[in-house]
């Protein structure tokens, strides 16, 4: 009952042009592959490896949009290689393929992604409650879904850290690493701070160490996340109104919005915001020979979301308009 | 001579999927040193790919559940080969290891008066699955992995393990292995170690296993001297995508089903019902009007042939295709999108929902699914002690995938994440309480890690060799073609002349570059322990004369009520044997199969067997 092997009907060639090199610099090389129907990027990838280039470095393990191992930047933009179908870039151009840039690089596409699991050891975890009697006589926690809906939105993070990479509170400013957590971190927040069952408090870290103030909602976490967690509406704004609402007098919170108004228009707002200010280059980024694209200047939905910046500021303590 | 590090622990895990991360929770809690390594990053590993849920006769949707029934359920679904005593802890604790994940952050669909939501699966009688829609595993790895995180247990990550290493009388002490992002090696100095490496589907071409599921536990275990049993048995899931080749073998959750789906092949019949198998025909329905008024009360008529377990459906599909009755692309059909509401699909299958349109560019809201068996799960593995985990090497214990005798020749969906945390803890504690009791020093033994090095590098000495993955995909084609769903005497000689043809070529490895993140490297590291599994499996197949579960023999076609009494034990005659050419790996050409009793169940449990005949 030997199985019949099915096999793939070729489809032309495609032309991958990939990042190579590790922290002392590299370059982008170019391969020819054969190319079959509905592959995505990380099949070419695996062909590379395979047939030209055994030691071409890169992470991977589902290869179904569920680990998130294989974030890189194609064409300029976060994505996962998994999830990246051939046939949606543009037909017959080369496709381009870096790894994350807010990372150190280890080797070819593979980045030092520890910062974020330095991070995930400073969110103080759940402190659930106590079970009542009835719970106890049921045998469970009861929780409506309607109350577990919003923060089961943000475990659907399968950690790509896409969000960290592209986030240019840290993409840009490599210094904002020590006191940021970044989207990420953001959301695990949120969603531990919306656990129907939680106790815990940790929205003072969140200002004073966390940098939740740096955010200044630009929503380009929002659109690289391959999971679709509103992330920017959903957890990041709602963390910040729970923080002023614990740190601010409302009155004061009031008067300090309309000083800041009268401070700053919002052209000057737009011209200070870190989007749109002198791309801070990192040495990495000479040594690597080949300046990699970044996701602003792309086009497309990202850079819509930037075009216009909200009126608030890194690091300002004013809660957002929104 | 390579340098190395070394760390000293009490308890050493290798693997961070649920059974490794639940395993260092407790031993973490017993106040032992305990150190988690894997070989990708934490939170990848293969538990995140689990969906549909975790079984647990918790009784929230139908208060008649309880562990009896799914202690029953998954017996009858092993076809009661499997070890009694771990199915019956496993049906005891699973409940309260859901309700302990819950403590822990885990938030599961609900009921409407707020429990935790149970969906039906096949082989379950109840609606048993505790899901959080359908990305369950995700759930449940990443809850183990913040407590873990939060309880500061030691995490080494992206780190491959070559070899155990052991004391002159032969108890573990430790293991060697290597970071892959730098390639340079690292000895855990152990008192004892856990195994929870998980699976060996990756050996296969068409697989929902990814690129760690290369039996480097069972393998290791094998070459330490310890037990495997029922290695033959080798789960294929019923339904895989098929199309594009791109994506074939990706899991198609059994959620589908258990929400309302349906197989039908090309001439559009639910082919499901001419395959009800007689051990199962009592309680399945014998029409769609029947089938169709269960889901929504398992009372008003019996389960749908869709849900009898995953080794009677994959079968069932692999005739229909082989009878011409397929799909384009050589799959069935399956169907959701005629049987529930757009928004109920997107809103109880959304990964599905998402998986389909983005890979496939297939809305399964508004058309069929193509489908068909993928290489999914090894019920076999190393032989453990039910209560403690140990296997039968002093030191060494197994959990998870790994460990075999849990799912009989065949398991249950959902009863594998279930096992992963009722057996994760108990290995946690079996191993932490070795770990505490065990005297005098633990020694490394320099010859063992340098031979374990020595032979993990020759493949940079060579100038001219084998391309690790020509033989991996020449691998993959042999088992699939030969030692697959369907397996037949004569083709499983083939299998073993290749297997040993590939072992031959194996030793002539060679690869470029240097050892820093070195995916051609890290393959060729893998392979000993790929070529070692898929040997086993083979030979087991061979030696078992029947078919049963996840080991279908065309050429003995039925179940033989003998062979429900044995495993078919895998042991290497001399373990600390170097083979030539291999530069440290005992010759796998030792190997010995031998029947050996399966554990009689106690009469009270046996009777749990004749009150529902």
């Amino acid at each position: 009952m030997a199985e019949e092997i099915v096999r793939g009907t070729q489809s032309g060639e495609v032309t991958l042009r990939i990042w190579r090199g590790d922290q002392d610099g590299g370059a982008f090389e170019e391969y020819v592959m054969p190319a079959q129907e509905g592959e995505v990027v990380l099949d070419v990838i695996h062909r590379v490896q395979a047939t030209s280039a055994p030691d071409l470095a890169c992470r991977w393990n589902c290869k179904a949009g569920k680990c998130g191992s294989c974030s890189a930047e194609i064409n300029g933009r976060p994505s996962l290689m998994c999830m990246t179908r051939m046939d949606t870039l543009p037909p017959g151009e080369t496709v381009t393929v870096a790894p994350m840039r807010s990372f150190p690089i280890i080797r070819d596409l593979v980045t030092d992604v520890s910062f974020n699991y330095e991070m995930a050891k400073r969110i103080p975890p759940l402190l659930p409650r106590s079970r009542t009697e009835d719970e106890e006589a049921a045998g469970g926690y009861r929780m409506a879904q309607m109350d577990v809906d919003r923060s089961q939105e943000f475990r659907k993070c399968i950690e790509c850290y896409l969000c960290q990479n592209v986030c240019h509170v840290t993409r840009d400013h490599e210094e904002n690493k020590t006191a940021y957590a970044g989207p990420r971190y953001f959301i695990r927040s949120a969603e531990l701070e919306m656990h129907p069952l939680d106790t815990n408090d940790r929205r003072q870290l969140l200002q004073e160490e966390q940098g939740l103030g740096k955010c200044n909602i630009t929503k380009c976490c929002t659109e690289v996340c391959p999971e679709h967690i509103k992330i920017t509406d959903n957890a990041i704004i709602p963390l910040k109104e729970r923080v002023v609402d614990a740190k601010y007098d409302p009155v004061a919170w009031l008067g300090r919005k309309i000083l800041n108004r009268t401070k700053r228009t919002a052209a000057e707002a737009a011209v200070s915001a870190p989007a749109q200010g002198p791309a801070a280059v990192r040495p990495s980024e000479e040594v690597r020979g080949v300046p990699l694209p970044h996701p602003h200047d792309t086009g497309g939905a990202v850079a819509a979301a930037v075009a216009a910046p909200p009126a608030t500021f890194p690091g300002d303590d004013a809660p957002p308009d929104a | 001579m390579t340098e190395y590090e070394t760390h000293d622990y009490d308890v050493v895990i290798i693997g961070a999927g649920g059974a490794g991360l639940r395993a260092a929770i407790e031993s973490r809690a017993m106040g032992l040193r305990t150190a988690l390594v894997c070989k990708s990053l934490l939170g990848k590993a293969h538990t995140v790919m689990a969906e549909g849920g975790v079984a647990a006769a918790l009784g929230n949707v139908y208060a008649e559940d309880n562990w009896e029934v799914h202690f029953r359920d998954t017996m009858r679904g092993g076809k009661m080969l499997n070890n009694w005593r771990m199915a019956q802890l496993h049906a005891q604790e699973s409940p309260d290891r859901v309700r302990e994940l819950e403590q822990w952050g885990a938030l599961f669909d609900r009921t409407a008066d707020g429990l935790i939501l149970q969906r039906d699966f096949g082989g379950h009688r109840y609606a048993r699955l505790a899901h959080v829609g359908d990305r369950t595993g995700l759930e449940i790895i990443r809850t183990l992995q913040q407590k873990a995180v939060a309880d500061g247990i030691d995490v080494f990550m992206e780190c491959k393990v070559l070899r155990l290493l052991h004391d002159p009388d032969g108890a573990v002490s430790g293991v060697v292995g290597y970071w892959r992002p730098t390639g340079a090696f690292v000895v855990f100095q152990a008192k004892s170690v856990v195994l929870a490496t998980g699976g060996v589907g990756k050996s296969w071409m068409y697989t929902s296993n990814s690129w760690e599921s290369t039996g480097d536990g069972h393998a290791m275990a094998l070459w330490a001297g310890a037990d495997l049993i029922d290695m033959e048995c080798i789960q294929f899931h019923p339904t895989g995508m098929v199309w594009p080749l791109s994506v074939r073998g990706l899991l198609v959750t059994e959620g589908v089903r258990g929400d309302g789906g349906v197989l039908r092949n090309s001439e559009g019949q639910r082919f499901m019902f001419d395959y009800i198998p007689p051990m199962f025909a009592t309680e399945t329905a014998d029409s769609e009007d029947e089938a169709d008024k269960w889901y929504d009360d398992h009372t008003a008529g019996r389960r749908p042939p869709e849900l009898l377990p995953r080794d009677e459906v994959a079968r069932s599909i692999n005739a229909e295709v082989k009878a011409g009755r397929g799909s384009q692309h050589g799959g069935v059909f399956l169907d959701i999108a005629s049987r529930r509401t757009p928004e109920d699909i997107r809103r109880r299958l959304p990964s599905m929902y998402h998986q389909f349109k983005e890979l496939a560019g297939v809305d399964i809201t508004a058309e069929a699914m193509e489908v068909g068996p993928t290489c999914h799960y090894i019920m076999g593995g190393v032989r453990v002690d039910a209560d403690s985990a140990a296997t039968t090497v002093a030191g060494l214990f197994a959990a998870g995938e790994v460990a075999g005798g849990m799912h009989g020749s065949n398991r249950l969906g959902g009863n594998s994440l279930s096992d992963l945390i009722v057996f994760g803890r108990r290995a946690g504690i079996g191993a932490g309480q070795f770990a505490a009791g065990r005297a005098g020093a633990v020694t490394v033994d320099r010859g063992q890690v340098e031979a374990a090095i020595d032979a993990a590098l020759a493949p940079f000495e060579r100038e001219a060799g084998e391309n690790p993955y020509d033989i991996q995909s020449d691998l993959q084609e042999t088992m699939q073609s030969l030692v697959g769903i369907i397996r037949t005497g004569s083709e499983l000689e083939e299998a073993l002349g290749r297997i040993e043809e590939l072992e031959d070529r194996a030793t002539n490895l060679a690869v470029g570059g240097d050892p820093r993140y070195n995916p051609g490297w890290n393959l060729a590291t893998d392979l000993p322990s790929m070529l070692t599994v898929s040997r086993c499996t083979t030979l087991g197949a061979l030696e078992r004369k029947e078919s049963r579960g996840g080991q279908t023999r065309n050429d003995y076609p039925q179940p033989d009520p003998e062979l429900v009494k044995v495993n078919f034990v895998e042991r290497i005659a001399h373990p600390d044997a170097a083979a030539p050419g291999t530069g440290g790996t005992p010759s796998v050409r030792s190997i010995s199969v031998t029947p050996e009793p399966v554990p009689v169940m106690p009469e009270e449990l046996q009777a749990l067997f004749e009150e529902v005949h």
